[in-house]
C-alpha cells in the first residue's frame, strides 16, 4: 500500500523487494521503498520487526539474501565501500571511542574518510559549530551526558560531509530536551541538503518526518507523508468517523464502549478515550454510555493520529496474520 | 589498500597513552613474570639435604662423607643413629638422601675386600633423585679407584679416558638455557593477548560496527592495529633481553643485531596470532580461551621446557606448529652458541612464513560485513 507522490528531487535510496532471512526466520521481506533526497524518513515499527536488519542492508553491512538495493544510485552490497564513503551511520547503541576525547574522535573519523590533512581542521571546526559541541572538544567521550554523547557521534558521521544519514533510534535514552534539540539539529542540516532515514519508537517523532515507513512482522505495511498515512482508507474506513471521547473512569468505560455493536475500536490516550464509530453515532454513544454507568461524557470527531494508523495497521496485520496461520 | 591506516594507528596509540596504568602494566609484566619464573625455572639441582648414619665413625668413613660434601651436590644436615631415624628424616621431608655406612667398612676396606654403604634417595622429587644417584655412583667409583691404586702403590690408570667437555654453557647453568626460552614464551603470551584483546574490545563496544561503515580497509584496519602493538613489543622484548643479560647474568653470545631482527620477525607472527585469534572470538573470555590454543603447546611442546626429541612423533609435530618453537632455537642459537644468520635463517623463514599465512587468513575471516 505504498502512498507516494513522484516528485522531481532525486533518488536517494531505492529498495525493490529487499528480503534479508537468517536461517529459517526472515527479519525483512519484500520490503520496497523510495527515500527522495531532503526527506527526513522515519522508520517505525515494533522491536523485532526488521529496522535496524533493514538500516544495515542499505549500509553495506549485511548482504540481502533478496531483491536489491541501491544508495545513492550504488548498489549496496555489490558496491559497498562506494556507498560507505558517502553515507553517515549512527547505531543505536553509543559506538565512539570513551577513552578518547571529543577532538580525538573526530580527528580519527576525518583521518578514516581520507579527509586532506590541510582540510581537516576546517572540517572538524565545521562540524564542531553544527552541533554545537565547541564547550566540550577536551572532554573524553565517556564523560558526556547522554544528550552531547548522540550530538558527538552526529557530528563524526558528518565529518565527510554525507548526502545521507542513517540514525538508529538517536533519541532512545536520553532526556526531553536533548531529544528536541537533536530534532531541530536533523531539520536544520536537512534544510541544507542531507537526507535522513532515521528509526524510532516516538509517535511525536514520527509525526515531524517528512515521510514515514512501518514495518510489522518483517514486512513493510504502509509508507507515504503523515498526513497521506492518516487519510488511509483502512485507518478509517468508509463510513465511519473518529471521536474523541471524554469520561471520568476511562479505563472502565472502554469496556462497555467495547460492546456497543457500533464502536469498531476503542483505545485508551492518557485521560481521553478515541473511538472509531460508525457515523453519526455520536449522541447515541454518550446515550449508551449513561445508561452503562457512565453519565457526563462528551465527544467530538477528530483526525486519525499517527498513534491510530499504528495500531489500527497492527491490528489488521496480526488479525491477518492469525488467521493465515490458523488457515494453515 | 590501506585506506585508513594512519588514522587506526593514531587512535590505538591515543588508547594507549591515555591509559598509562595499563601501559606500564604492558612493559612492566613482562620484566615480573621474567624474574620470577627466572628463578622458579633453576634445574641446577646443589646441597641436596642428606643425612649421615655412620656405624663405623673411623677416618675412611668420614673421608666418603667429605667426598659426598666436596662434589658440592650434598648438604650434610644431621647425623643420626638408627635406620629409624634415617628412614624418619626422609619420610618428614627433612633430608632427600641418607648415607648409611657399614660398621665393617673401615675394615673390609683395610682387607680389600668390597665395603658396603647404602645410600637412599628419595624419589618423590625425581629431578633431584636422578642427580644425588649419578653423583653418588660417580662418587663410589671414584673413591673405589682411589683405594684401590693406593693399595697397588701408584695411581690408577683408566683405559678408556672420556674427556667430556661442555661448550657453550660450560657451567650447565639452568638459567643460560631457560632464560632466553622464557623470553620467547612470555612475548608470545603478552604481545598476543594484547593483540587479540584490543579487537575484541572494539566487538564488545560496538564501535566495530562503526567501522564497518566507514571505507576503511580491512588491511588498514588490520595492519593499523599491527603497528602500535608491535612498537610495545619492542619495548617488551628489549625490556626483558636487558633483564635477563643483567639480572640473570646470560651473556649474549652472539649478534645483537641478528638477535633483533629475528625478534621482529617473531613479534610479526604473534601479533599476526593475536589478530586471527580476535576474528574468531566474540568477546574478551573466549579470545582469552582460544589463546590457549596456542599457548599451552608454546610452554609445553615447543622445547622450552622439554626437550622435543623425546615426545611422541604427533606431539612432537603439534610442536613444530608453534611459532615460539622457532624463535626458541634462535634465541639459543644466538644467546648462547653465537650462531649466525645462515645457522639459523630456516627458522626465521618459517617464522615469516607463518606470520605471512596467519595475517592473511586473519585479513580474509576479517569481513567488514555482519554475519
Amino acid at each position: 500500500m505504498a502512498v507516494n507522490n513522484f516528485e522531481d528531487r532525486p533518488v536517494i535510496i531505492h529498495a525493490d523487494q529487499v528480503s534479508r532471512r537468517f536461517g529459517n526466520f526472515t527479519a525483512v521481506d519484500h520490503v520496497s521503498l523510495d527515500v527522495l533526497e531532503g526527506d527526513i524518513f522515519g522508520f517505525l515499527g515494533p522491536n523485532g520487526s526488521g529496522k535496524t536488519t533493514l538500516m544495515r542492508i542499505l549500509c553495506g553491512l549485511l548482504r540481502p539474501t533478496g531483491g536489491h538495493a541501491t544508495v545513492l544510485g550504488k548498489d549496496v552490497y555489490a558496491d559497498s565501500e562506494a556507498v560507505k564513503r558517502s553515507i553517515g551511520y549512527m547505531s543505536q547503541q553509543f559506538s565512539l571511542y570513551k577513552d578518547l576525547s571529543v577532538m580525538e574522535n573526530l580527528r580519527f573519523y576525518a583521518g578514516i574518510y581520507g579527509i586532506p590533512r590541510r582540510e581537516r581542521v576546517a572540517r572538524m571546526e565545521e562540524v564542531i559549530e553544527i552541533v554545537g559541541i565547541t564547550d566540550h572538544r577536551k572532554k573524553l567521550a565517556g564523560n558526556l551526558s547522554g544528550g552531547w554523547k548522540q550530538r558527538l557521534a552526529l557530528a563524526c558521521a558528518l565529518v565527510h560531509r554525507p548526502r545521507l544519514m542513517f540514525l538508529d533510534e538517536p533519541t532512545a535514552g536520553i532526556d526531553p530536551v536533548a531529544r528536541r534539540d537533536l530534532w531541530n539539529l536533523l531539520f536544520d542540516l536537512a534544510g541544507r541538503g542531507v537526507t535522513f532515514f532515521v528509526t524510532t519508537h516516538y509517535m511525536d517523532e514520527a509525526e515531524r518526518c517528512s515521510h514515514i515507513g512501518y514495518i510489522y512482522y518483517s514486512k513493510l505495511i504502509v509508507y507515504g507523508t503523515p498526513a497521506e498515512l492518516k487519510l488511509l482508507p483502512d485507518v478509517t474506513p468508509k463510513g465511519a468517523e473518529r471521536l474523541e471521547v471524554r469520561v471520568p473512569n476511562v479505563a472502565a468505560s472502554m469496556r462497555t464502549l467495547n460492546t456497543f455493536d457500533y464502536v469498531l475500536d476503542a483505545t485508551i490516550f492518557a485521560d481521553v478515550l478515541h473511538v472509531l464509530a460508525e457515523q453519526g453515532c455520536t449522541r447515541r454513544l454518550i446515550a449508551d454510555l449513561e445508561a452503562g454507568g457512565f453519565p457526563g461524557a462528551e465527544a467530538k470527531p477528530i483526525p486519525a493520529t499517527l498513534e491510530d494508523v499504528f495500531v489500527t495497521l497492527t491490528r489488521q496485520r496480526a488479525l491477518e496474520r492469525a488467521q493465515e496461520q490458523a488457515n494453515v | 589498500m590501506f585506506n585508513g591506516l594512519a588514522a587506526i594507528v593514531y587512535k590505538e596509540t591515543r588508547h594507549v597513552l591515555r591509559d598509562p596504568r595499563t601501559l606500564f602494566l604492558m612493559l612492566l609484566l613482562p620484566c615480573l613474570e621474567l624474574t620470577m619464573f627466572g628463578y622458579a625455572v633453576n634445574l641446577d639441582i646443589k646441597h641436596i639435604p642428606t643425612v649421615v648414619y655412620d656405624l663405623d665413625g673411623r677416618n675412611s668413613a668420614r673421608e666418603l662423607v667429605e667426598a659426598y660434601v666436596n662434589s658440592g651436590y650434598f648438604r650434610i644436615v644431621d647425623h643420626v643413629a638408627s635406620d629409624d631415624a634415617l628412614n624418619r628424616e626422609i619420610v618428614a621431608g627433612h633430608a632427600k638422601v641418607g648415607i648409611k655406612i657399614s660398621p665393617d667398612y673401615t675394615d673390609r676396606i683395610l682387607e680389600g675386600k668390597s665395603a658396603e654403604v647404602q645410600v637412599f634417595i628419595d624419589g618423590s622429587d625425581s629431578t633431584s633423585a636422578l642427580q644425588a644417584l649419578n653423583t653418588s655412583n660417580a662418587i663410589g667409583m671414584l673413591t673405589s679407584m682411589r683405594i684401590v691404586g693406593k693399595s697397588m702403590g701408584g695411581t690408577p690408570v683408566m683405559t678408556i679416558d672420556t674427556r667430556n667437555r661442555v661448550l657453550f654453557n660450560p657451567d650447565m647453568r639452568t638459567a643460560n638455557f631457560m632464560v632466553p626460552g622464557l623470553v620467547g614464551v612470555i612475548l608470545q603470551v603478552v604481545v598476543m593477548l594484547l593483540t587479540a584483546f584490543a579487537i575484541v574490545r572494539e566487538k564488545e563496544q560496538g564501535t566495530l560496527e562503526q567501522l564497518m561503515v566507514t571505507p576503511v580497509s580491512r588491511l588498514g584496519l588490520i595492519l593499523g592495529k599491527l603497528v602500535p602493538f608491535g612498537v610495545i613489543g619492542i619495548f617488551e622484548a628489549t625490556s626483558v633481553l636487558t633483564l635477563m643479560r643483567f639480572l640473570f647474568h646470560v651473556p649474549i653470545a652472539g649478534s645483537l643485531l641478528l638477535l633483533a631482527g629475528f625478534t621482529l620477525v617473531f613479534l610479526f607472527t604473534t601479533l599476526s596470532l593475536g589478530l586471527l585469534i580476535s576474528t574468531f572470538a566474540e568477546n574478551q573470555i573466549q579470545a582469552l580461551q582460544l589463546s590457549f590454543l596456542v599457548l599451552l603447546p608454546s610452554f609445553l611442546l615447543s622445547g622450552f621446557m622439554f626437550p622435543q626429541e623425546t615426545m611422541p612423533q604427533i606431539i612432537y609435530y603439534i610442536g613444530q606448529a608453534v611459532p615460539v618453537t622457532y624463535f626458541l632455537r634462535v634465541l639459543r642459537g644466538i644467546i648462547l652458541r653465537d650462531a649466525g644468520f645462515w645457522d639459523l635463517w630456516q627458522n626465521g623463514a618459517v617464522l615469516a612464513g607463518m606470520g605471512v599465512f596467519v595475517i592473511l587468513l586473519a585479513s580474509m575471516r576479517f569481513r567488514k560485513t555482519l554475519k
